[in-house]
């Protein structure tokens, strides 16, 4: 398993061809009080760069794009009943989707865990 | 997601050094760097409604109108009965452009005295207090002084607490005062100028203060128990519920004050006098009646619908929602937006366009969270 993030401040857990994704810690404290999130359904095929969520937060909407091209499985079902655990756990139970890799080459290129804190540090 | 967006260059305000003691984190809004919200937005907005909030609205421009005959020259631009204000009381009044639109949205307070002579205080937005005094220097006739207060700084305490909280630190000055008066106050070396209004829904007092003693002030409100520094994030979440409209969404030079909701602003006399600029047509619609209106609506679930999002009676498009976000003391979004007339009765059930998504939403009477003023008279 290996986790990467991207300058969008989303991170994204590979395991084999399939991938957990989420926004980071850093991206939910900028948002503040996550009030929804709209998960995108199961089947869904996305190109990198292409709006799969949005999440709102008590003074905005953001979208959230796919980091990476692929087919998803699977939109976080817990998000819907508390959207507040994208504040409370963002990079553990409050993951957004699931998806298939389409191409894994895109995740050349990422940064790791040690590169995103320094991205953040420097912003 | 997309990343924190670059901030322009922006000036700061006196409180801007307290601000980021405090945790702040700091936005640029109206052209400044302001606090949108210290602990949390709804941390704040719950705080407020349950004790005492201390907002900074010191990007609010405070003018003040002097001179012998200010009174009848505010008359020819405002729609209040500027007359029948007497000193030390607090008015909601509007600039119109001569076509009843709004130019802005404003406090009135007649700070008149022996000493002073006729004297208004106007307290006025930040994002077009520029504009504002352009207008009223074009209108106020020559022997008319306008002065703009950039010296001062401008507090806003909010919530069922600020009263006794604020009488810990001047002690007395609670005495016969109430919504919509004002007073000026010294403390120790700080002369203040007291109003007890807001724009929260809840009690609460806007208090300006020389801004080289802002944070003096600020640090000794929130040394008390029940006040904690809120934002503008609880300040907009907070006036949404109360159903106050804000400047630059639901009011605009578009609108004039009767789809708006704020005849009430047209004070009577004025009503059958006229004489205020934009009379005209405002008076007209006043008889007509608007033929759209700006009112509440209830959404379910917990998806909002926001500023832009167009309404819809079946196919038809019957408005757009100006204001909207989650009401954290409701527990589900609310929003503000106009409607034509035939769609605006309370209780009629509209749709409201979310990108892909269709949200059922009914028009509700406002506000949504009853205000909580402290009204002479009132039990």
């Amino acid at each position: 398993m290996a986790r990467y993030f991207t300058e969008e401040h989303e991170w994204i857990e590979v395991e084999g061809d399939d991938a957990t994704i989420g926004i980071t810690d850093f991206a939910q404290e900028q948002l503040g009080d996550i009030v929804f999130v709209e998960v995108p359904e199961e089947g869904a095929d996305f190109a990198k760069g292409d709006e799969a969520a949005v999440v709102e937060s008590v003074k905005a909407a953001s979208d959230v794009y796919a980091p990476v091209s692929g087919v998803i499985t699977e939109g976080n079902p817990a998000l819907e009943e508390d959207p507040a655990l994208v504040n409370s756990d963002p990079e553990g139970e409050g993951w957004f989707f699931k998806l298939t890799l389409a191409d894994k080459s895109e995740l050349e290129g990422l940064m790791d865990e040690d590169g995103y804190k320094e991205f953040v540090a420097n912003l | 997601m997309a990343g924190p967006s670059a901030t322009d260059d922006v000036k700061t305000l006196p409180l801007d050094a307290w601000h980021r003691a405090q945790g702040a984190r700091m936005v640029p809004f109206a052209g400044y760097a302001m606090p949108l919200q210290y602990e949390g937005i709804v941390a704040e907005h719950e705080w407020t409604r349950e004790r005492a909030g201390l907002f900074d609205v010191s990007h609010m421009g405070q003018l003040v109108v002097t001179g012998e005959g200010a009174e009848e020259a505010l008359e020819a631009i405002l729609p209040a009965d500027i007359a029948a204000l007497k000193p030390g009381r607090v008015r909601y009044s509007l600039l119109l452009d001569d076509n009843g639109g709004i130019v802005d949205d404003l406090m009135v307070t007649n700070w008149s005295s022996d000493e002073a002579g006729e004297c208004y205080g106007l307290v006025v937005n930040g994002a077009t207090k520029h504009g504002d005094i352009a207008f009223l220097a074009e209108r106020l006739p020559d022997h008319i002084t306008l002065t703009h207060r950039v010296d001062r700084a401008l507090l806003a305490l909010q919530g069922p607490a600020a009263a006794q909280a604020l009488e810990r630190v001047l002690r007395g000055v609670n005495e016969d005062f109430y919504f919509m008066q004002a007073r000026a106050w010294e403390f120790g070396m700080l002369d203040l100028e007291i109003t007890r209004s807001g724009y929260t829904g809840e009690d609460g007092y806007e208090i300006s203060v020389p801004a080289e003693h802002a944070e003096t002030l600020a640090g000794r409100l929130c040394a008390e128990l029940e006040v904690k520094p809120a934002g503008l994030g609880a300040r907009d979440s907070l006036r949404l519920e109360a159903g106050l409209p804000l400047y630059g969404h639901d009011l605009s030079l578009d609108t004039d004050p009767v789809s708006a909701g704020l005849s009430f602003a047209i004070s009577k006399r004025r009503r059958t006098e006229g004489g205020f600029s934009g009379a005209d047509r405002v008076l007209s619609v006043l008889e007509k009646g608007a033929e759209k209106r700006l009112v509440g609506l209830e959404l379910e679930g917990r998806l909002p619908a926001r500023e832009g999002a167009l309404l819809y009676a079946g196919d038809e498009e019957v408005g757009v929602v100006t204001s909207g976000g989650f009401s954290p003391t409701r527990g589900h979004p609310i929003a503000m937006g106009y409607v034509l007339a035939g769609h605006a009765g309370e209780g009629t059930a509209l749709e409201a366009q979310v990108r892909n998504k269709r949200l059922p939403t009914r028009v509700t009477k406002l506000p949504f969270v009853k205000q909580n003023y402290h009204r002479k008279g009132a039990a």
